[in-house]
């Protein structure tokens, strides 16, 4: 009883150290980086990861799949975009109104959604994104079309404005460092338990008397919310925005992240973030290709590596312990 | 204490269940047997608020909870176990029995997000009782097996600790000793009573004979979706009504 009190302790230490090590690593990157293009890279790293943690609440520690996660963002975005080039208020609030009005629309529409399982909340939610993406196509008046809207002004605070890859850098990756260590939190807690029930037994869970109808939309909402931030930080990152960045491939994109990197691991977002962001900027022979590439990759990760790389990583070291351990266990024979 | 009467529930065109009527009392252990078919499965189901009965009321104490969900049941204390065992299966042992405690715990999401003061405490807590319910069981050395690695035996043992874990008033195991070896049923049996004494109500559907007979305190039989019989094990076991049933009609 006393060591398994110990184990924990020393778990939750682990788990601050990790984050603690990241983080740190994280903010100290750009000092090597300076003028580098990498850098302007791993700003959309940075974004990437905050949507992939936040499809990664829905679907690794609930279960509910969408296939609509990209309208979010591009919800974010656009309210973002749209007012701040039409009013002069500060960009900070509007991100919080666009943030509530993700949040509203993901409360309404989760209700009847959610109701649905499987194939058929992967149909539904693949409907809403794509009307979304043909209001962001066709309002030509308010969203500039297909041909975008330009000259979103840069975000500030006082005379900080954020216009260079370094002032974006830190911008984006202190969002993203706290929707990483909240998610860490939740996992481990009263409502991750309840949320990861409901990912392995629905009726389980609502025999224990878990609301899943209710958790379900609570979650599908925390994760609009935080797409939307999102998005509102990148239309003001790139000062463009098109709909093209908001369509169904990126909905994909972001499905292929979160399982390359592992459902229900927040680090594994990050790691499928910045492999689905970085290789493309390597290897350009695949901008055509690249949905077929992340289908090909989605069926490869899911056959041979089932809990994604993080969780391929972590059984192979628990293989090679388990090896190390018989084969000290030989030599002492001997 | 949880009072049936009138259950009808018809499928399409198939009556799985006619007008059943009968009474639990508290603190005893009810056995529900009948061969394959009968509906005890389907008024499971009914009075944990997974299906809908077509006509008919369900009463826990004086309360009507004939149309109360299965969550809203839950916190008034009725809890099951399933036929197949429903364990969370990516999840550890103790995290299962965790989840157990879920309606005796009121952290949102926001104060597990950003662990507060009062979540940090209600998790301690909510630790501490789970650990106490795998001992009452038996299985604080696996606390930290994830479920989905449990042997059979272990599983059933994990899904009744879950269960007890949620504070309830009422428990209804849908054949747990299916898939169990002899010494695991005894051991069940022996878990069961013990059960009892914490002054649980215990119902049980079970193909097992010689356990309903062992431990129940009282039995009803159903047969093709109408009650058939109710009484003491040594009732039912004389009732000629029954005996046909079981054996066929001469």
């Amino acid at each position: 009883m006393f060591l398994k009190k110990q184990n924990i302790m020393t778990e939750k230490r682990q788990q601050i150290l990790v984050f603690f090590i990241f983080a740190t690593a994280v903010l100290m990157v750009p000092l090597f980086l300076k003028g580098s293009y990498l850098l302007n890279v791993l700003v959309f790293v940075g974004i990437n990861t905050m949507l992939a943690v936040a499809l990664n609440l829905l679907l690794g520690y609930a279960g509910q799949i969408s296939l609509g996660h990209a309208a979010f963002f591009g919800i974010g975005a656009y309210i973002s975009g749209i007012i701040t080039t039409r009013f002069p208020i500060d960009p900070f609030l509007i991100i919080i109104l666009a943030a509530f009005c993700a949040g509203v629309l993901a409360f309404v529409i989760g209700f009847p959604i959610l109701k649905l399982k499987g194939h058929y909340l992967a149909m539904a939610t693949l409907g809403f994104g794509v009307i979304l993406y043909i209001i962001f196509n066709e309002t030509v008046d308010f969203t500039g079309g297909p041909s975008g809207l330009s000259s979103i002004p840069s975000l500030h605070i006082g005379s900080l404005v954020f216009d260079n890859d370094w002032n974006n850098y830190y911008l984006v990756w202190v969002f993203t460092l706290a929707v990483m260590l909240l998610s860490i939190n939740l996992f481990q807690s009263r409502i991750g338990r309840a949320l990861r029930a409901i990912h392995d037994s629905e009726v389980a869970a609502r025999v224990m008397g878990v609301n899943a109808r209710v958790l379900k939309v609570q979650i599908f909402t925390v994760s609009a919310v935080i797409s939307a931030v999102a998005g509102s930080l990148y239309a003001h990152i790139m000062t463009f925005i098109a709909p093209a960045s908001f369509g169904f491939n990126f909905s994909v994109e972001l499905l292929t992240m979160v399982v390359i990197g592992g459902l229900g691991s927040i680090y594994g977002s990050f790691l499928g973030a910045a492999i689905l962001t970085m290789l493309p900027e390597f290897l350009r022979v695949f901008q055509d290709f690249d949905i077929i590439v992340y289908g090909l990759m989605l069926m490869l990760i899911t056959m041979f590596m089932p809990g994604g790389l993080v969780g391929g990583m972590q059984k192979m070291a628990e293989i090679t312990v388990a090896k190390i351990r018989k084969m000290k266990g030989k030599n002492a024979q001997a | 204490m949880l009072r049936l009467d009138g259950i009808t529930k018809v499928f399409g065109g198939l009556t799985a269940l006619e007008d059943i009527s009968f009474s639990i009392n508290e603190g005893l252990i009810t056995g529900i047997i009948g061969p394959n078919g009968a509906g005890k499965t389907t008024l499971f189901n009914i009075v944990t608020g997974l299906y809908a009965q077509t006509t008919g009321e369900v009463y826990l104490g004086e309360k009507n909870i004939s149309f109360l969900n299965t969550e809203r049941l839950a916190r008034l204390g009725v809890v099951r176990t399933f036929q197949n065992v429903e364990l969370f299966g990516q999840m550890t042992v103790l995290e299962n029995v965790m989840v157990g405690l879920h309606t005796q715990s009121s952290s949102g999401i926001f104060s597990c997000a950003f662990k507060l003061p009062g979540h940090l405490k209600e998790e301690k807590i909510i630790r501490e009782k789970s650990m106490e319910w795998l001992k009452f069981t038996g299985m604080v050395d696996i606390a930290d097996m994830k479920a989905g690695n449990l042997p059979f035996g272990k599983g059933r043992l994990l899904e009744i600790s879950r269960a007890l874990a949620a504070r309830p008033r009422m428990i209804l195991m849908d054949e747990p000793a299916a898939g169990l070896n002899s010494r695991e049923t005894d051991e069940l049996a022996m878990l069961i009573r013990k059960i009892r004494k914490e002054g649980i109500t215990i119902t049980l559907v079970e193909h097992d004979m010689d356990l309903v007979m062992d431990i129940c305190d009282s039995i009803v039989v159903l047969n093709l979706g109408k009650k058939l019989a109710e009484g003491t094990p040594r009732q039912i076991q004389e009732n000629p009504a029954v005996i046909s049933a079981y054996l066929g009609e001469g």
